[in-house]
């Protein structure tokens, strides 16, 4: 061996027994070192203010920042306007739009995206190009999207006036201006946004599905149909709850969509709880009760997330 | 998976069936690809328009004479508010935006998802954890002690500003949405990381602490260079996020010249004074819309996996 | 003094002892294979002396200097992984010589050294290629050469073969051996292969549960296993360990196996060890290699005893060099290794010869050696 690279710089030991040094403890701590600054940014600027916009709900906060606490005012108040609903108050609005926004958002996306998939994994010609088609509205932003289905939707515009002009003249589609209805046109654009992406998450999870299984099932005598329904779906559950997290979480958060699509719609009949924050945060300077719903809306989160990722990252035996 | 169909059962006339199951399949993914392309197409079609020709012809039909002019006028002569400028400065706004959060976030993201898979220690999994939840905060819950502290910074700023003759950046609109967009986006780009060097042989930074490298020296000369296909999707990921966001946008540069490009189309298509020009309206969206989808279609497998590694961990 | 010294080693992981505690010691120029079954501690025990983990206790020497707490660079260490670790980045030579560059060797004499080194392995042609280019071969070869070109005072192989195909890696196996034998090197060498354990090694150790349960050359694995585990995990195929009773015929002790539906069989031992005698009319484990157990035609000439008993036999598979047959003893399938053209039919009686010299016993209590 020695006869290989007798041109080794060659480390001679020194000391029998070498002390950790200053500069070796500092090499260990090299890595936490490293880490530190972003999770102390995460810690500050995501706990740190989670707590202070908790903190903010219980004050009297205005226009600006009070440190005054006045106890669960806020509370209350969002409370009393759940209920409130003759007229309906902004909140109960916000929280009913949520509702069905939230429902129908979550399950047409689900329900859309599986079935696109499986059309699309029918050996499709072609599938190449469709894809993309269906992916692409993911790609822009919910301001193009809403700026895009506002002008589509409008009554005097969009696809109203285009089926009068083929001479389908009773053909009425006024939704984004009625104030009972926008809410499902913020369900149609957020659909067309994020369909695509659910559609794509079901066909790798399609084409993940080991191939002997469905020939086995096939040797069974599964018709095609049994086939999905009894072995693919359930295959696909993993897919189901990581597409239902995505959407809820996109749920929560939209804002930007309802802005651009229906600037809040006929009396704020649009708003979602993002919504109802800004405008009581930032322009009808009610701080306390934006911070409130904030907070509401956080819960609403933690509790679909948290059981999620702790599942998620649990020790998993080595 | 994809040999299942065509070996459905072969019954008598089974041909035929064949035929109209391919036919209906066919059908309803073509339905499918018109209400998909369907917005994009009017948007496209009537930013080639004259107003004339949007007021009295068919949403859907080609423009009779293709003309650019709503595209300049987007870009060079549009009202955003009280200025008419075009939106060709918050187009520029958000680059400057874009670029160096973008930068930030991946190379901070890249650092830590390293040393969370390469340099476990005792209660890695509990940071990753609540790095993580924070790519899930609904952000209102943290927007108005954000604006409170950029404010006070900006305030700083004006001191500094009066003091040494620079701000150092402090109460900059861009560079405060450079920091709240590194500061939310490094949950995710740490989550891709963490789940790309996870699956990174660690035998290959033994061998390389064997062969002596520092820390530093492994990242660089080892992790960084077999990295290309996730450091691809984080910065595409990143890219669309901070590209299309709205409500920090709105927030903290919601009025005057440092607005990014979402805010400016908003207030553009919202303007409530004088005539609406649906075709300077659309072509300003598309010109919005036009860097993302640049991105998509050059590198649209890397944006789907960016979306789906965002979706599942491991 | 040892070249290798390793002290009552003890890793801990949170609650779990991965080490608890390991006496070792190499001579240099020794080939030291840590074998055992997989989450045995071999691969803890391998990183410890390589520096890549912290020990909780004991002390590792190298040459006479402790190195227990020094980086692995600083080891004077070279390692060969399972999965051979090649920078993907880098070409062949890049490899080779990235430990040099890191400790800052003029590329000169970098260059010097991969020539060396590639001549020595013959991968003189691989030089520029990227290890996404190479077979798995030649990957093994770059990695040995990656840790050959360092000269360092000990080498460690973590199960460098056990991604290779079958052929490659006996071949790899000789290659090892005859660089071991040529340069003279210490070595140690982690497998879960014993015919690797004991066709390279000086000495074995062999692992359970981060535990040494026996030291020693092969041969004295082999032949004098000092507990159950062992005698089950050192040979191919594996010893037969037959539950059994100890009786008496006359003066001398004897093995009693019982049979199915016929009487028990009886062999008298001339010299048992002496320990046994403590065992009449107990049961114990009766351990008896495949080679011990042969045709009475093919047993050893000058084994000084050899008894035959008629065997049932249910299976017989000729293997080509050998022909093995399964009897059932004790109530188990036990395996008789006989000559390839031994003369034998599934389904009859046949008289088999034991070779008591070679036969081992075992207390099923303790399953220590009963010696």
């Amino acid at each position: 061996m020695s006869s290989v690279a007798t041109t080794q710089i060659k480390l001679t030991p020194e000391r029998t027994r070498p002390r950790v040094s200053v500069r070796s403890r500092l090499q260990d701590a090299l890595p936490k070192l490293v880490l530190a600054p972003s999770f102390a940014i995460t810690i500050v600027f995501v706990y740190g203010f989670i707590l202070w916009t908790v903190y903010l709900s219980f004050t009297n906060s205005k226009t600006f920042p009070s440190y005054v606490i006045t106890g669960s005012r806020a509370y209350q108040r969002l409370w009393r306007w759940t209920f409130d609903t003759d007229p309906p108050s902004s909140w109960y609005t916000s929280i009913t739009n949520m509702g069905i926004f939230g429902f129908l958002y979550i399950f047409i996306c689900l329900a859309l995206g599986l079935f696109l998939a499986i059309l699309l994994d029918q050996k499709i010609r072609g599938e190449g190009a469709l894809r993309p088609i269906y992916l692409y509205p993911m790609a822009l932003s919910f301001i193009v999207t809403g700026v895009a289905w506002k002008w589509f939707l409008d009554p005097g515009l969009g696809l109203e006036q285009t089926l009068h002009q083929w001479g389908w003249t009773s053909f009425h589609f006024d939704w984004i201006k009625n104030k009972d209805f926008v809410i499902y046109t913020v369900v149609i654009a957020g659909v067309w946004q994020a369909s695509g992406f659910i559609m794509a998450m079901f066909l790798a999870g399609l084409r993940g599905i080991d191939g002997e299984i469905m020939k086995a099932a096939q040797i069974d005598g599964a018709t095609t149909f049994q086939l999905y329904r009894r072995i693919v779906i359930p295959l696909l559950r993993p897919i189901f709850l990581s597409a239902f997290i995505v959407l809820a979480h996109l749920a929560i958060k939209s804002y930007d969509l309802v802005v651009a699509l229906t600037s809040g719609g006929p009396g704020g009949s649009a708003w979602l709880p993002s919504n109802f924050m800004y405008e009581y945060t930032f322009k009808r300077n009610e701080m306390a009760v934006g911070s409130a719903s904030a907070v509401i809306m956080l819960m609403t989160i933690v509790a679909i997330i948290v059981p999620y990722l702790y599942s998620e990252l649990r020790e998993k035996p080595r | 998976m994809s040999a299942v169909a065509t070996s459905t059962r072969q019954a008598p006339g089974g041909m035929n069936v064949k035929l109209a199951n391919r036919i209906v399949i066919y059908g309803l993914l073509a339905l499918f690809a018109v209400f998909y392309l369907m917005p994009l197409f009017v948007m496209l079609v009537t930013s080639f328009k004259t107003m004339d020709e949007i007021q009295n012809g068919n949403m859907l039909a080609l423009p009779r004479a293709p003309t650019f002019e709503p595209w300049l006028k987007a870009w060079g002569e549009t009202c955003v508010g009280l200025t008419c400028a075009g939106i060709k400065g918050y187009f520029w706004n958000s680059i400057k935006m874009v670029v160096p959060a973008v930068l930030i976030s991946t190379m901070l993201g890249a650092l830590n998802g390293y040393v969370l898979t390469k340099w476990r220690f005792r209660g890695a999994t509990l940071v990753f954890g609540l790095m993580l939840f924070a790519c899930f905060i609904p952000f209102q819950s943290v927007l108005l002690p954000m604006a409170t502290i950029l404010g006070s910074l900006g305030r700083f700023g004006v001191t500094l500003q009066n003091t040494f003759g620079t701000s150092f950046g402090l109460g900059n609109p861009t560079v405060n949405l450079v920091f709240v967009h590194v500061v939310y986006g490094i949950g995710f780009t740490t989550l891709f990381f963490r789940n790309y060097y996870e699956a990174f042989p660690t035998e290959l930074v033994k061998a390389a602490q064997v062969d002596g490298a520092s820390f530093f020296q492994i990242f660089r000369r080892i992790m960084l260079p077999n990295s290309l296909p996730i450091i691809v999707v984080t910065v595409i990921y990143q890219f669309t996020n901070i590209w299309n966001d709205f409500l920090f946008a709105s927030a903290y540069a919601g009025t005057g010249d440092a607005m990014p490009m979402t805010v400016a189309l908003n207030n553009v298509v919202n303007t409530s004074t004088g005539v609406v020009e649906y075709n300077v309206n659309m072509a300003a969206a598309m010109i919005a819309a036009l860097p993302t989808l640049l991105v998509y279609v050059l590198a649209g497998r890397y944006f789907v996996r960016g979306l789906m590694a965002g979706a599942v961990k491991g | 003094m040892a070249f290798l010294e390793i002290d009552g080693l003890r890793k801990r992981f949170g609650q779990v002892e991965i080490l608890k505690g390991i006496d070792l010691d190499l001579e240099k120029g020794g080939f030291l294979v840590l074998v055992g079954p997989s989450g045995c501690g071999k691969s803890t025990l391998l990183n410890t002396i390589a520096g890549l983990e912290t020990i909780t206790a004991g002390e590792i020497r190298v040459d006479g200097r402790t190195i227990n707490d020094l980086h692995p660079s600083k080891r004077d260490i070279a390692m060969v992984f399972q999965s051979y670790a090649l920078y993907p980045n880098m070409t062949v030579a890049g490899n080779i010589s990235f430990g040099m560059e890191m400790r800052g060797v003029p590329a000169a004499e970098r260059q010097k050294a991969i020539d060396k080194v590639a001549k020595v392995l013959q991968i003189g042609h691989l030089l520029q290629r990227k290890p996404s280019q190479l077979s798995g071969g030649q990957r093994q070869r770059v990695a040995m050469g990656r840790a050959l070109v360092r000269d360092p005072k000990l080498f460690l192989f973590d199960e460098p073969l056990s991604n290779l195909d079958a052929k490659l890696r006996v071949d790899m196996r000789i290659e090892i051996k005859r660089l071991h034998a040529t340069t003279g090197t210490t070595i140690v060498y982690v497998t879960h292969d014993q015919i690797e354990a004991m066709t390279l090694a000086t000495k074995i150790a062999v692992m359970r549960d981060g535990e040494v349960q026996q030291f020693g050359t092969p041969a004295e694995i082999y032949n004098n296993p000092s507990n159950l585990f062992v005698a089950d995990f050192m040979g191919s195929p594996a010893m037969n360990l037959i539950p059994a009773t100890i009786g008496a015929e006359g003066n001398a002790l004897s093995v009693v196996l019982q049979r199915e539906a016929r009487e028990p069989i009886s062999l008298p031992m001339a010299n048992a060890p002496a320990g046994l005698s403590a065992f009449q009319g107990k049961p114990i484990i009766f351990g008896v290699r495949p080679e011990a157990l042969t045709d009475p035609e093919g047993a050893e000439r000058n084994a000084s005893n050899i008894a035959t008993a008629d065997c049932h036999i249910e299976v017989v598979e000729p293997a080509g060099s050998d022909t093995f047959a399964v009897t059932n003893l004790g109530g188990k399938g036990v395996v008789a290794r006989l000559r390839a053209d031994a003369n034998i039919q599934p389904g009859t009686n046949t008289p088999l010869a034991f070779n008591l010299t070679k036969a081992v016993f075992f207390d099923p209590a303790t399953e220590t050696r009963i010696r």
